[in-house]
Formats: structure tokens, sequence, C-alpha cells
């Protein structure tokens, strides 16, 4: 499918950067507040898809090649897997939260009740938040970007 | 301790975990040879089978295991996820590894020249971490997780020709019927929750009376969950899906729906079993009429068709009949101690010998279609004869499917189906007069289509037409194996294998006394 | 009698997808359904987690004066709508792709013109 005009590619190039940081502030903070992996994700798809509507999909398909999409999505899911199983080998059980109550990242425990935010709490979690908010991006841009590639070719039968 | 201690003691979450993680990592491997990741796949499938069986030898000895994410110890009350193995478990995770082994090794050769293969592995890999989940897991909630899981990756395998239509519109009527399914089951999921406040199944079974909303969870539970498993009035998905999917996919597609059925099964004796005693013989008996119909309608059906792969997806539909006749039987009389011992177990030692014997049959005779197709490329019965001089072990092999499936004595079907014959007879002559007939019916229908792809004079289109690669007979041959094994020594597998699995499925107690050591049966 | 309410609007959503299902002819008008029985049965999975005049199950600035648990809502119903919800997108991005192939091949969206076989 072709672009839209100018004014609206201006603004989209604008108003991108800003819907990124605050879908990966979603990401980030998913063990403090509302949000998480999936939420952040959606939101920086919904970020993506606005680039792919206002330049086109034959454009966007060229600048970025779907085996990339396939590549980000494959080392999301697998350091999601990788993170479980390392549960297992620090000699417990699968899922295991390790990094909690230790002192390499992440790791400090707050006290029970109303307290305000710190982020280098919670162990693992925040880790997984990562893998699963890329996973996620690429995933679901890679879904829409495919979709509007197919459906504007007339001449594939 | 030792590595096979080690193994052991972490089987229940290896065994999904392993599949997933060979899953998101068959992208990056693929991008280097094919042959390599043709290797890295059957490796994988390789090492979980291997983890089954240590797991199911250990299983059968007595130990129900169980196993909690994420902390070392299962402290009351449970908050996390708990994966809990006992009998019937295992033997359906040996079904699944077996059939997932026996498709992987057929698909080096059969889907060879098709592109896209590193998505088909890819599915593959998911589709055996979800089924492998289903069977495993001892959570409500986590058991409807994985049932979606195993209902995309599926879809998406049986659309895998998508240069004909008709393989899409197949997955596309699968998929709108499973999801449908799926939310029925997360409704009734949603209603336990709300009343009891737990989703694990031992804790839920230890708590649960048998109120107004519970009986509606319970019918819309075995409603879905049998949709699923493809019971007659909601089988429709069954034939087009089977049918129109590359063989080697249904293959797997046959696990998948074993791993419903046994939901329902779960669903019936562990969660409710607090609660089904005499007074409520009649689902026992709501199963039987099932059965029958489905044994019926599946039979009938496929006489009529002329479409081979078509043909052998209505027997299976038949033969799922058969399984639900015998444990229904069983079903009707677990509160009547005495009776329950002298049919009732014979009952649903059948049925659940059945669910093996009708997996591999079936598996059988789908992958011989596949083999048919691969060499001539024609699925129709009118426009194929005489390739029995071409492919003569195929044709062995589609003998021994033959006999399987009809229940004639040196295969495996005789054992299993002789037990049904007889335990139903006791219960009501006209059940197992009904069941006797499908088998002959279905002798009759598979008779047909041997005469009509094997035997008769050799048509000229057929000359160049060789027989299949090593490695596709090689599968064929695995499967044949065991069925002619069952078949021999029947009386080695009922004792060491089904009689573990029929005792851990009644025996509810046990199952939720894993959890809470408290617990005293009764209402 | 008002606290039902979601309950009414929960079985009001499920009958009016089942309805669009069955009695639609248009494959996407058919997904629609599906995607409007999810949405009802997320709605009920959230509405089992209220307690009356409760606060949202988040320990980070709780105003003063609640009490730890019993002031809070329930989390878990909060955590099974949201795998409900991916799952639901999974699902209609596979139902969607296969529409594309579907008029590609057949060039007609009728459900009565596709397949049928017996």
């Amino acid at each position: 499918m072709n672009g839209m005009s100018r004014i609206v590619k201006t603004i989209a190039n604008v108003t991108f950067p800003l819907i990124m940081i605050y879908g990966l502030y979603v990401i980030a903070h998913g063990h403090l507040t509302p949000g998480g992996g999936f939420q952040g994700g959606a939101v920086v798809a919904s970020g993506c898809a606005m680039i792919l509507v206002a330049h086109g999909s034959v454009w966007t398909l060229g600048k970025i090649k779907e085996k990339n999409l396939s590549i980000l999505e494959s080392i999301g899911a697998f350091c999601f897997i990788l993170l479980a199983i390392l549960g297992l080998g620090f000699g417990t059980v699968f899922f295991k939260n390790f990094l909690v109550g230790s002192n390499l990242i992440f790791g400090i425990i707050p006290s029970f009740g109303s307290t305000i935010a710190n982020i280098n709490t919670a162990g693992v979690i925040p880790l997984m938040n990562f893998a699963v908010g890329l996973k996620v991006i690429a995933g679901l841009f890679g879904i829409v970007l495919i979709m509007a590639y197919a459906s504007g070719r007339r001449d594939i039968k | 301790m030792s590595y096979l201690d080690f193994i052991l003691q972490h089987s229940p979450a290896l065994i999904v975990a392993i599949p997933l993680l060979g899953a998101f990592l068959t992208p990056l491997v693929s991008k280097i040879n094919n042959k390599v990741r043709n290797i890295f796949v059957i490796l994988i499938i390789l090492i979980t089978t291997i983890i089954v069986l240590l797991l199911a030898s250990d299983v059968f000895a007595g130990n129900i295991h169980t196993y909690v994410f994420g902390s070392k110890d299962l402290t009351l009350p449970i908050v996390r996820i708990l994966f809990e193995v006992d009998a019937m478990s295992a033997f359906m995770a040996i079904i699944g590894s077996i059939l997932l082994l026996v498709s992987v090794i057929y698909s080096w050769s059969f889907i060879d020249k098709n592109s896209g293969l590193d998505k088909y592995y890819t599915l593959v890999l998911l589709l055996a971490a979800g089924m492998f989940g289903m069977m495993l897991t001892g959570d409500m909630f986590n058991f409807f997780v994985f049932l979606e899981i195993t209902s995309i990756a599926s879809c998406a395998l049986i659309a895998f020709w998508t240069n004909k239509g008709k393989s899409i519109e197949a997955a596309f009527k699968y998929i709108v019927i499973s999801s449908l399914a799926a939310l029925f089951v997360l409704f009734s999921i949603a209603l336990l929750y709300g009343q009891y406040n737990a989703l694990n199944i031992a804790v839920l079974g230890s708590v649960i009376q048998f109120s107004y909303l519970d009986k509606i969870a319970l019918v819309l539970l075995i409603a879905a969950l049998a949709m699923k498993a493809g019971i007659v009035p909601m089988h429709m998905w069954l034939p087009d899906a089977y049918g129109r999917a590359p063989s080697s996919v249904t293959l797997i597609l046959i696990g998948a729906t074993q791993a419903s059925l046994y939901g329902v099964f779960r669903v019936c004796f562990t969660l409710y079993g607090n609660t089904i005693n005499l007074s409520t013989a009649s689902i026992g008996w709501i199963i039987v009429l099932l059965g029958l119909i489905t044994m019926l309608i599946g039979v009938a059906m496929a006489l009529i068709q002329s479409d081979f792969k078509r043909l052998i997806a209505f027997s299976a539909v038949a033969e799922i009949g058969f399984i639900f006749l015998g444990i229904g039987t069983g079903l009707t009389l677990i509160g009547n101690n005495q009776m329950f011992n002298l049919i009732g177990s014979t009952a649903m030692s059948g049925g659940i010998f059945h669910i093996i014997n009708d997996s591999l049959d079936v598996g059988l005779l789908f992958l011989v279609a596949g083999a048919v197709y691969y060499a001539t490329r024609e699925t129709s019965l009118d426009k194929m004869g005489g390739l029995a001089r071409n492919m003569k072990y195929t044709t062995i092999f589609f003998i021994i499917g033959l006999l399987a499936i009809s229940g004639i004595p040196p295969m495996n079907g005789f054992a299993s189906k002789l037990l049904i014959y007889e335990s139903t007879f006791q219960l009501n002559p006209i059940l197992s007069i009904i069941a006797i007939l499908s088998s002959i019916m279905l002798l009759a229908v598979f008779i047909k289509v041997f005469h009509s792809i094997f035997l008769g004079p050799a048509l000229p289109k057929f000359k160049e037409v060789k027989e299949v690669p090593k490695i596709m007979l090689f599968s064929m041959g695995i499967i044949a194996t065991i069925i002619i094994f069952f078949g021999l020594f029947p009386d080695l597998i009922i004792t060491n294998i089904i009689e573990p699995a029929v005792n851990g499925l009644i025996n509810y107690e046990e199952y939720i006394r894993q959890v809470i050591p408290t617990f005293a049966g009764g209402f | 009698m008002i606290l039902n309410f979601p309950f009414i609007a929960v079985i009001a959503l499920i009958i009016i997808g089942l309805y669009a299902i069955i009695f639609r002819r248009n494959l996407i008008k058919m997904v629609i359904g599906i995607t409007i029985v999810q949405s009802g049965v997320n709605l009920f999975l959230i509405t089992l987690g209220y307690r009356e005049g409760s606060v949202a199950p988040i320990f980070t600035s709780l105003p003063s004066g609640t009490e730890i648990p019993q002031g809070m809502a329930f989390p878990v119903p909060q955590a099974l709508t949201l795998t409900s919800i991916v799952i639901g997108v999974a699902v209609l991005a596979l139902m969607l792709s296969l529409i594309i192939h579907l008029y590609r091949h057949y060039g007609t969206l009728d459900v009565r013109k596709i397949g049928g076989e017996k």
C-alpha cells in the first residue's frame, strides 16, 4: 500500500520516539506499577504500526527486512527460557527466582507494606519482562507488516 | 546426587521445557543447513522420549511425582503452579512421545520438497510442548493455556499446504470450533474459581460440592472437551482437518485429540471424584450413549466416502466411540463396589488400552495413505488401482493396519475390544451387540478400500510408481512392530502399564493426598 | 441488585457473540463474533475479583488507612484475564491470516460458497 501525505509522515516521525519511550517505561517498571512485558510491547507495536500506516508497507518492508524481525523474536524467546533454566542450574527448581536476595542485580528485598517504589528489586522478573517485551514488539509488528504487505498485492494467485 | 536422580526429580518440567527450548532455537539453527536442522529436531524429540520413559518407569512402580514451579517445597495454601504426574498421565505421555518420534522421522523425506520448513519444525516442537503440558499438569488454568497453545500450533500446521484452498478451509473450521470450545472451558474454570478460590485440581477436588453452579461447570467442561476430542454431535471438524493435513501432521494431531480425551476423564474421575457416587450414575450413562452414537455415525459415514484419508478419519471417529463406551461403563458403576470389581474394572482396562491401540492403528493407516499420496499424487479411491505390484512393503503395512483396526486376533485391537465386549455385555447386551456390529462394518469398509487401491489390474498411468524412500518405511515399521508386540503379549502390557493407569484414575484420594496430606475421602 | 449488573452484561455479550457466529454468512463477521465472546468471558473473569469498597492491589503509594490484605481486590483474576487477552490476540491474528488466504483462493467471503463436501 502507498504512504500518506507529507504532513502525516512528518508528524508520525516526531511522535514515534515519544510512544516508544512510553512503551519502554511500561515494560521496565512492570514489577512496581501496572504493566509488564506484554502491555508495554503492545504499546510499542502500536507505535510501529503507526509508522507503517504513515509511510506505506512497501517502503517499510524495504527498510526492515522480515528475517531481522524473526531473529529478534527468537532472541527474545530464547532469553526467556534461558532465564527459567538458569534457575534449574543454580541447584534448585525450574523458574526459581535466583536473583532475589543476592548481590548481583535487582537483588534488594523491600519491606512489607506500602513503600516508595524501588526499581532495584524483584530479582528475575524485570529481566523476564524485557525478554517478553522484545518478543512481543517483534512479533506483533511482524504480523501487522506481513498482513499489510500481503493484502496489498493483487498479482499473487 | 547422581545425574539420573537429578533428571528424575526435575523430569516433569524438563519434558515441557526441552521441546520449548528447541522450538525457539530452530529458526536460528535452520539458517545453517537443512540436514543440521532435521537432526537437531530428531535429537530433541529423542531426548524427550528418553526422559518420558524414565519418568514412566518410576511412576508405574507406584510413586506419584509432584513438581512445584519456583519453590522447593509444597506449603499450604497452594499459590504456585503444580505439575502432578500419576500413572494415567505417564501413560498418555508415552503415547504422545511415540507418535511424535515416528512423525518426525517420517517427515524427514515426506515433507522434504516443500518450502518454509523451518516454520514447520518450529510448530511441531511447539505442539509437542503444548501436548505434554496438557497431559502432565495439575492445575486447571494451566491446562487451559496448554490447550490453546496446542490448538493454535495444530491449526497452523493443518494449513501447511497453502497452495490448495481446501486445507485452509479445514484449518479455519478447526480454529473457530476449537476457540469456542476453549472459551467454554475458561468459563467453567472461572465458575469453579469464583466459588472455591482455588485453581489446583487436587485442592478443588477436596472441597467441591455438587451445587447448581458445579453442575453447570461439569456439563460445560465435558461438552467442550468432547468437542475437541471429536464426539459425534460436534465432530464436524475432524474429517476435514485429518483428511487435508499432511500425513505426518495428522499423526501428531491424533496425539493432541487423545490429550483432550484425557482431560474429560481427569475432570470426571478426579475433579468431581468426591461427588460422583451411585446417585449420580447418570453421568456415566450419558458418556456411554455418546460413545454409541459416535460409533454408529462414524462407521456409517465411512461407508460412503470416496476419498482415502477422509475415510480413515471417519473410522478414527468410530474408534473414539469405543473408548467412551468402555470408560463410560466403568463410570456408571463406580459407586457400587461389588459390581465395579466384577464388570467395571475390566471395562476401564479395555477402554484405556484402546486409547493406545487406536492411536497406533489409525496412525499407521494415515502413514500408509501419506506414502500412497507421495508416490502417486492421488487421494481418490476411484482413480487408483493395482498398486500392490509396485509398492510391496506399503501393502503389507496396510494389511497389518486393517487387521488391527477391526479387532482380528494376532493384532492389538483384538485384546482391547475383547475386554470391552465382555464387560459391556454384562451391563446391557444391546451395547456390546452395537459394538461388534461396528467392528464388522469397519472390516468391510477397509477390505473394500484394500481391494480398490492395491488389488486389481495394473493401470498404465502408474507404471513409473516406485516404492517410497526407506526412511518412511522404517517409521511405518516401528509402529507395525509395536502393534504386533502388543497383540502377542497383551497380558504383559495390561499388568504392567494399564492396571496402574486404571488404579491411578479411580483412586482420586491418592491423587489429592499428594497435595493435601490430611484429606479423608467420602462425601 | 446494581452489583449484579456486570454478570448480566457477560451473559448478554456471550449470547450476542454466539448469534453472530451462528447466523452470519460473512467470514469477518464470524471472527468478530468470536472476539465478542472472548470479551464476555474476560469480563466475567475480572468481575470475580472484586471486593466491595477495595482499592487496586499495588503496594506502591497506597492510600492511607487501607488494610492489607482485606482492603485490596484479588490480584489473581487479573493475571488470568491478561493471559486470556494475549491468547485472544494470537487466535485473532491466525484467523485473519487464514481469511486473507481464503479470499485469494475463492474470491468471495461468503461461507456458503466456500468448500462443501459430504
